[in-house]
């Protein structure tokens, strides 16, 4: 894929748990074909599991009527993933999960999707959707120098 | 579609003479598998029970989740003095563990006699 511009990939899930390893495959496919480390594979693999299981559960609300749409786009240096769900949107930032609250029951033990997004990719962006539909995340990663 | 959480109990001795019980999982971690983790530990009687050890090495997936079964594990064992460690991970899950600071809470060793050696 060495004289690649811009390729697109999409998939389109049922909101259902599980699905999002068929998302978490593909991407890892196409950044296997892009010449990505197999470290910043494993990355994007838990990045896009937790961006579709975010979708799935909180946007389309496990509502299998709807489906969540994942569209990879591979670039020369960078592929970016978008998550698609008819929902409104994440209005709460990621924060950092605080070990000992949630060790002292101060704090749900749950709620680490939004952090590990953003930890493990070079972008992370939630835009809601204008009319309070199709809200996305938005990830980026970008190619090193070396393996580029 | 969610793969099915297998897990079963082993019980060994550490090389310095202590009762370890193992846990060890197969398949993914995900919300579907509480009764193969949390469930699992809890059937454990607390008082006989001092030192667990989480073997993760046939586990390929792991969601936030499953972190989170995880983290109810660890907050079930502080509050029954027991001490959790855990090996088998891969370097992702070890760096996505520390990230989320559950490794201040259980020991990750690389492999079963490396932790046994420890215990």
């Amino acid at each position: 894929m060495s004289n690649l511009k811009t390729t697109n990939v999409e998939v389109r899930l049922p909101s259902r748990m599980g699905f999002e390893k068929v998302a978490m495959s593909t991407a890892a496919s196409v950044a296997k074909l892009m010449g990505f480390r197999e470290d910043r594979i494993e990355d994007l693999k838990t990045a896009v599991a937790e961006a579709c299981i975010n979708a799935i559960e909180h946007g389309n609300r496990l509502n299998e009527k709807l489906s969540v749409g994942v569209v990879m786009s591979a670039g020369e240096d960078s592929l970016e993933v978008k998550v698609i769900d008819d929902g409104k949107g994440m209005r709460s930032h990621p924060s950092k999960p605080d070990i000992d609250r949630k060790m002292h029951g101060e704090e749900d033990p749950r709620g680490m999707g939004m952090f590990l997004i953003q930890a493990l990719v070079d972008e992370a962006e939630w835009v809601a959707g204008a009319n309070g539909k199709s809200s996305y995340v938005r990830l980026v990663i970008r190619l090193d120098k070396e393996q580029a | 579609m969610q793969s099915e959480t297998k897990s079963h109990v082993d019980q060994l001795t550490s090389p310095a003479g202590h009762p370890v019980t193992v846990l060890r999982f197969e398949g993914d971690i995900a919300s579907t598998s509480k009764d193969a983790v949390l469930g699992t530990y809890q059937a454990l009687p607390k008082a006989t029970n001092k030192l667990i050890l989480l073997d993760f090495t046939k586990v390929d997936y792991i969601n936030s989740s499953g972190i989170a079964l995880v983290i109810q594990l660890l907050i079930e064992a502080s509050n029954s003095g027991q001490k959790v460690y855990a090996y088998g991970l891969s370097a992702h899950f070890v760096k996505v563990f520390t990230m989320v600071g559950i490794t201040k809470y259980a020991g990750l060793f690389p492999s079963q006699a490396e932790a046994l050696a420890a215990l």
